[in-house]
């Protein structure tokens, strides 16, 4: 297999596309705190996976004769105002951050994407009409439109995850028009052009790829805020509706009881910085390693 | 003074890449007197090299080791920093390739000139202006006052490349090392410029290293010619003897350019032969 | 009937009121299996011309024609196939993430060609790239050998005329000279006719029969590789040029400070 990676002549396009992906793969494995970062995203994505098996107790299940204990050995981390285990539920909540995180992810890195490479190839008035509605969402503080969209809509997490989306994705679109614009000129793109290439073909095969380092750092990097602005919401109560284990919710209910009975904020709030924490450092651990290539 | 400008000896400067240890520049030597002497080298040959370390001016990770690399006499290997500083630009200058890449964007041309004599020597702004404005004229800048105030995307590569050698000969140095100087300008400029940088050389007793790729350029030009391939000088003879030369890397060299005063059919194809890296 | 013939050709950039006139009226023609080339300095407006006549650039005005029939500001599919360019920069004109037969696969799909296995290990053959090459990447080849992958995309569609954009400039003198002995094999074996545009008039001279020289945008001497190697031209730019390009000489650099 090793030999298969790391051979000098390349029989496939397959193995080359492989042979790329595993050397950058070892590029990335340098960085200690990306991989960290990537460590961190893995365990996330285990543990919403597998809650029911992790969480030791049912997240819902109310108690109230165990209202408000301290970490313990039966509850780890303590319990709440009704009794629920609070390791049970941000064992739960992990599958709602993950959800939210995915769903945002993929809606916006692709219409973003599309409509920055679009506005930037194609130039002119199609340019101009793009960015200004890039820019108009652009204007808008991201809580305060997703506090719009929420009060529009109604509460629930599935509207404050379109709210959300609908905020980041002119960040993107900038960002792809931006490196358009530089590839454009490029003279690979002229020889593509001198060979017939419609501009469906160009865009797709040669300017996108050549994006997708970019979007992807970014992606990684918005996660970070969006898990933050989905607890705001949720710290609000425009998001994820009780009894749900929301983490920002579970913030947001855990305020009042901060002094005197510290683990109720304090675990949502770590859990809430680790993800952000560790979507940063992947995301700068892949800027190092799919940008500038300096072969 | 007798001898030479510039003696080195037994030059070498080494990479600590991932990839393992490079081998830059392999033992090279040669002393530079009031003459033009021209390096000439393909890609990789350690030409650029060469012209760095006697400036020690090479990256972070490059080991400079010589067995002697002295400056009318001064031994520049053993010189601190501090003392490297007032060697660059006042003993020493460079000329680089783009004068687009290598004048600051944002100050006028004219202070940038100004401000290489100030780094030398005690002077007012008006006396260091005054030097400005006569170092533009002497490099053929025909209103020197109005060019003083440009900016450098204002002027053209000829002349951006005059306000270089304005810039680094403002200090009066000893030795000029020129980086591919006109391989970005037009040929008719290329001669102008060059003209200039012979009458300098000439009037003033520099020293000029001419650094290219260009053979038929530094051989009318230069009046020796050292030519390196894998970091070694491989022929060094005086310019008018070069279609004499006798190492078989030369003698590729020059079947395989394309002349004017000499048409071909096909043009030699230069067969690599491992024993010149050891040569 | 020349095979390219063009025809007061302009083309210019700007706004209105702010127009700059980067090729004016030009005209030329060059015979089937010919090569003509382009000298000039930089912004003569060589490069443009080639543009148009490639069909990147859509905004001129005047007439081009190829074997007779006009050739469209907008080009066709076929028009396309008829005429390719090899561009100036190895480094710029492969794109960083496709591989050489990806590059090289792309006009076969473009212009549904058959047998893409099969051409695109005859168009490196030609170029004397050997199987090992087939799938790498532009960063992992050599100036040269990018090169050859361009001229390799460049032949694959079998074009009449092919264009060269200063197609050896970036290259080392040992690596140009295999460059332009493949190009002129080329030329030879497939009946080729070429365009090529170029400051360095040495390769110029090398490369082409006949010789177009530009200055700011205008066409002011046409002649041949024999006359220049000669010194028999007659405008005055040529003649510097010409002298320029031989190399340094100071008393010719004295003669035009004079002049």
């Amino acid at each position: 297999m090793n030999a298969w990676l790391t051979a000098e002549v390349v029989e496939s396009a397959w193995q080359a596309r492989a042979q790329r992906a595993w050397f950058g793969w070892l590029r990335f494995v340098r960085n200690p705190l990306a991989l960290a970062g990537l460590a961190i995203i893995v365990a996330l994505a285990v543990v919403a996976l597998f809650a029911p098996w992790i969480a030791t107790q049912d997240p819902f299940a109310q108690e109230l004769t165990q209202r408000l204990q301290p970490p313990s050995a039966q509850h780890w981390f303590g319990t709440d105002q009704v009794g629920r285990d609070l390791f049970s539920r941000v064992v739960h909540g992990s599958r709602i951050t993950l959800y939210i995180v995915f769903l945002v992810g993929i809606i916006v890195a692709p219409i973003g994407l599309a409509v920055g490479a679009i506005a930037g190839y194609a130039g002119g008035k199609v340019d101009t009409v793009l960015m200004r509605v890039t820019d108009i969402f652009l204007a808008f503080p991201s809580l305060v439109l997703a506090l719009a969209f929420v009060a529009a809509l109604g509460p629930g997490l599935l509207n404050a995850v379109i709210a959300i989306a609908l905020t980041h994705w002119p960040g993107f679109a900038r960002l792809a028009r931006a490196e358009t614009l530089v590839v454009r000129s490029s003279d690979y793109i002229a020889a593509s052009r001198i060979q017939g290439a419609s501009a469906l073909r160009i865009l797709l095969r040669h300017v996108i790829p050549m994006c997708m380092p970019s979007v992807i750092v970014r992606t990684s990097l918005s996660m970070a805020g969006v898990i933050l602005t989905a607890a705001g919401l949720g710290f609000l109560g425009l998001g994820a509706q009780p009894p749900s284990p929301e983490w920002g919710a579970m913030l947001s209910s855990g305020r009042r009881f901060l002094i005197d009975y510290w683990w109720m904020p304090t675990f949502p709030g770590l859990a809430i910085m680790l993800v952000s924490l560790a979507f940063n450092l992947l995301g700068d651990g892949l800027r190092d390693v799919l940008d500038p290539r300096s072969e | 003074m007798s001898g030479p400008l510039l003696e080195v000896r037994d030059l070498n400067v080494r990479f600590d890449t991932p990839h393992g240890l490079v081998h830059a520049v392999r033992g090279v030597g040669f002393a530079l007197g009031r003459e033009k002497v021209g390096i000439v080298g393909e890609s990789g040959s350690g030409k650029s090299m060469t012209g760095r370390s006697i400036l020690r001016i090479t990256p972070r990770n490059a080991h400079v080791t010589a067995a002697r690399l002295s400056l009318e006499g001064e031994d520049l290997l053993a010189a601190s920093e501090k003392r490297m500083r007032e060697v660059r630009g006042r003993r020493v200058s460079m000329i680089l390739q783009d004068p687009k890449y290598s004048l600051n964007p944002v100050m006028r041309v004219g202070d940038q000139v100004a401000e290489s004599f100030l780094l030398h020597h005690k002077a007012s702004k008006a006396q260091a202006r005054e030097r400005a404005l006569d170092m533009l004229a002497q490099v053929r800048i025909r209103d020197p006052q109005r060019v003083y105030r440009l900016y450098p995307h204002e002027v053209s590569g000829g002349m951006g490349q005059r306000i270089m050698i304005a810039m680094m000969l403002v200090p009066e140095p000893a030795i000029l090392i020129a980086d591919e100087p006109t391989s970005a300008l037009d040929v008719t400029v290329r001669t102008q410029v060059l003209a200039i940088l012979d009458d300098l050389v000439t009037q003033r007793g520099l020293g000029l290293l001419f650094i290219s790729h260009d053979l038929n350029l530094v051989s009318t030009f230069c009046d020796r010619v050292l030519v390196m391939y894998a970091g070694r000088i491989v022929e060094e003879c005086a310019a008018r003897d070069l279609e004499h030369a006798t190492h078989p890397y030369t003698r590729g060299l020059l079947d395989a350019m394309p002349r004017l005063n000499a048409p071909r059919k096909r043009l030699a194809v230069l067969d690599r032969d491992p024993a010149w890296r050891g040569a | 009937m020349s095979f390219l013939d063009v025809r007061n050709l302009s083309v210019s950039f700007g706004r209105p009121g702010d127009r700059m006139r980067a090729v004016e009226d030009v005209s030329f023609s060059v015979a089937q299996g010919e090569a003509y080339g382009l000298v000039g300095e930089s912004g003569c407006g060589k490069s443009t011309i080639l543009r148009a006549v490639s069909g990147l650039n859509a905004a001129w005005t005047g007439s081009i024609s190829l074997e007779g029939t006009a050739l469209t500001p907008r080009r066709t599919l076929e028009q396309h196939r008829r005429v390719q360019m090899v561009f100036q920069d190895p480094y710029g004109s492969l794109h960083p993430r496709h591989t050489v037969d990806a590059i090289l696969g792309e006009p076969i799909a473009i212009h549904g060609m058959g047998d893409a296995n099969g051409r695109i290990q005859r168009a490196l053959d030609q170029v004397g790239l050997g199987r090992a090459f087939r799938f790498r990447y532009p960063h992992q080849l050599s100036g040269g050998q990018r090169q050859r992958v361009a001229i390799a995309r460049a032949m694959i569609l079998e074009p009449r005329l092919l264009l060269l954009d200063e197609p050896t400039s970036a290259l080392d003198v040992s690596i140009q000279a295999e460059v332009l002995n493949l190009l002129s094999d080329l030329r030879r074996d497939r009946g080729l006719t070429y365009l090529l545009v170029s400051h360095d008039l040495a390769v110029v001279a090398h490369m082409c029969e006949r010789v177009g020289v530009m200055r700011q945008g205008k066409l002011i001497e046409e002649t041949d590789a024999a006359a220049i190697r000669a010194g028999r031209v007659g405008e005055a730019y040529t003649r510097r040029f010409v002298e320029a390009s031989a190399g340094y000489d100071r008393a010719m650099a004295q003669e035009w400070e004079t002049a």
